[in-house]
């Protein structure tokens, strides 16, 4: 199993989490622990979550999609999720994810 | 009783790092089978709820909790998952069920584990005793 990894970029405002590895209740500790010091730090008005390298999630990949949105909600941001694969964004779906955070697919997915 | 075609059973202890282990076995044995992408997805992420609920819930990150794991695949390429913890059980399964609903304040759950196993198979059964523990099955016939 490859761990859950997260690699923060930020640029004109935008903070930008790229995730990949396996997301579940084991591993998300790790990868929350940095967004939350990279949000706090930065305090973007906007944060994309790219989830094209995400090999696996489960209903702890939604706490930590949604924990972070409420943070970042409450320091006036938004927050976008960017290519799912099809296995993530139907469980985005099942949960109404998509009715609460835009789900985009930019095509330009690059495993 | 109908006997399985092919069969595996095995015995974890409640461990956080044990869920992907669990997960990645019955993918293993179940690969076998030939099943989609997605259905193997489908089950390995049910797999992944019912294991993370007997860590989580059932033994509440007490680690000397086992976790019982069997797989059993029937005539008509149905899959019969059973995933069992001698934990505490629940005294209201019928509003563990409910999707959005969790023991969590944390804010970090988002109480959808049985909402996930529910859609991702053809059926789930929930056979739970306070103080007992609680038996998760997870059926679903492959194409």
């Amino acid at each position: 199993m490859e761990n859950a990894k997260v690699q923060s970029e930020y640029c004109n405002n935008i903070l930008c989490f790229r995730l990949s590895g396996e997301i579940d209740h084991h591993s998300a500790p790790v990868v929350r622990e940095q967004m939350d010091r990279d949000i706090y730090f930065f305090r973007p008005k906007n944060v994309i979550m790219v989830l094209d390298g995400v090999g696996f999630m489960d209903s702890s990949g939604l706490g930590l999609i949604l924990g972070r949105y409420t943070k970042i909600r409450d320091l006036q941001g938004t927050l976008k999720i960017e290519d799912p694969t099809p296995e993530i964004e139907k469980i985005l779906k099942l949960a109404g994810v998509d009715k609460l955070i835009p789900v985009v697919k930019t095509g330009k997915a690059v495993k | 009783m109908i006997k399985a075609e092919n069969e595996f059973e095995m015995v974890i202890p409640a461990l956080s790092e044990n869920e992907s282990f669990a997960r990645q076995c019955v993918s293993a044995f179940l690969a076998g089978l030939d099943p989609t992408v997605g259905e193997l997805a489908d089950l390995r992420t049910a797999v992944s709820e019912a294991v993370t609920n007997c860590v989580v819930h059932a033994y509440r990150g007490r680690k000397d909790g086992k976790i019982y794991i069997g797989v059993r695949c029937y005539e008509g390429r149905k899959v019969v998952i059973r995933i069992k913890d001698q934990g505490c059980g629940m005294s209201d399964p019928e509003k563990c069920r409910m999707p959005l609903y969790t023991t969590d304040t944390s804010g970090e759950r988002g109480g959808m584990g049985f909402a996930i196993m529910e859609s991702f198979t053809d059926r789930m059964k929930v056979k739970t005793e306070v103080g007992k523990g609680t038996t998760v099955t997870l059926i679903k016939r492959l194409s």
